[in-house]
């Protein structure tokens, strides 16, 4: 697998309209990484985690609202807050 | 117990690869992880496959799990070391499987596969072969599990722990984030339950935080730790972690894990339920 893939997983098969989605890539310097994501709630408590898939990619299905997104990966961690809205994903792009 | 007993670090495991007594075990809620690559001749247990009753919502039984560890060629006398993804979510489920019937040696690798990747450790794609053996497990051991009428019966007189995420408890998500949160069951947590997430018991990295950080946790939330404690989460892994945590980190002696959880609770008809964050 080379070259990171532009925004989250591809969402066939997925129930946008009833569901809440965050999703993204990780990548350095344009490469994808291997690491994990975080999802924290407005209060910063831990509310879920997925390792970056081989493309970098992440999902999570959350509720509408604020959460911060944290990006862990060897010898670095980045974290980016995010607004997520029923009926809609949210894609976010995270450079470590 | 101490924790040296049942908690072993990186460099313990790295140094235990080829010992013959010393049995590496992934166990990944991702059970494909371990194709990709893990640990160097480590074995893997599917929690779906290989833990679950294939018809009925249970464990696999006692002959279940003899034949099981026979053929990933563990014997009673061998240490098992179990790791995962999801900061030993499902890795701490198998522990508690393996406490259950009652297995003597077992440890969990602190901080699991998160931290073994973060740490850029080896992995290899290579899949060991053990030779079978004639594993014996003993008959399950009901102190250390909790079912449905234990939880409703403990409402109100002792602890509860929620161990799901702030969201999950209220009721405002169903299951944890990463998972499609369309079910069955209805929103909520088991009244005068404590939240306290899993989550609290780690640092980001996957490990354990120390056994006074911990103690302080739990005491902080109002936990009498001298009386009788229940955790449970959604379907038993989650509350496996704070079960190890509480059971053989702390060394409580009165701790349960409820594996039916809140896909059980939360579709039982008729028992209490409450809403909102419980404080």
């Amino acid at each position: 697998m080379c070259g990171a893939k532009a925004g989250g997983p591809e969402l066939a098969g997925v129930d946008v309209a009833s569901e809440t989605i965050i999703q993204g890539s990780v990548t350095r310097d344009g490469e994808p990484v291997n690491g994990y994501v975080r999802l924290l709630d407005e209060g910063g408590e831990f509310t879920a985690e997925v390792p970056t898939s081989a493309t970098g990619q992440f999902r999570f299905f959350a509720a509408p609202g604020t959460w911060t997104l944290r990006a862990l990966v060897p010898g670095a961690s980045v974290d980016r807050k995010v607004v997520a809205q029923q009926g809609a994903f949210t894609e976010v792009a995270i450079a470590v | 117990m101490s924790r040296s007993d049942v908690l072993v670090d990186a460099d313990w495991v790295q140094a235990h690869l080829d010992d013959p007594k010393v049995v590496i075990v992934e166990v990944d809620e991702d059970t494909s992880a371990y194709d990709k690559n893990h640990i160097r001749n480590a074995v893997r247990i599917d929690w779906r496959k290989d833990l679950q009753d294939p018809v009925r919502r249970d464990f696999v039984d006692q002959a279940g799990f003899e034949k099981l560890l026979s053929e990933k060629g563990i014997a009673n006398d061998d240490t098992v070391v179990l790791y995962g993804g999801n900061n030993n979510w499902f890795a701490s489920y198998a522990y508690w499987y393996f406490k259950l019937y009652g297995h003597e040696s077992v440890k969990l690798l602190d901080g699991g596969r998160k931290k073994w990747e973060l740490d850029s450790r080896d992995l290899v794609a290579e899949v060991p072969e053990r030779p079978a053996t004639e594993y014996r497990a003993k008959a399950q051991d009901t102190s250390i599990r909790a079912f449905r009428d234990d939880v409703v019966a403990a409402i109100g007189s002792a602890n509860l722990v929620d161990v799901r995420s702030p969201d999950e408890f209220s009721g405002r998500l169903l299951a944890p984030a990463h998972l499609p949160q369309e079910q069955s069951q209805r929103p909520g947590h088991v009244p005068s339950a404590r939240n306290i997430p899993w989550s609290k018991n780690a640092n980001d990295d996957g490990t354990f935080k120390s056994d006074e950080e911990l103690k302080a946790l739990y005491e902080a939330e109002g936990v009498d730790l001298s009386q009788d404690t229940i955790a449970y989460c959604r379907i038993g892994e989650r509350s496996a972690l704070t079960w190890f945590v509480l059971h053989e980190l702390l060394d409580q002696s009165s701790v349960r894990n409820y594996d039916g959880s809140w896909t059980e609770y939360g579709s039982l008809v008729g028992v209490p339920i409450e809403l909102g964050s419980g404080k």
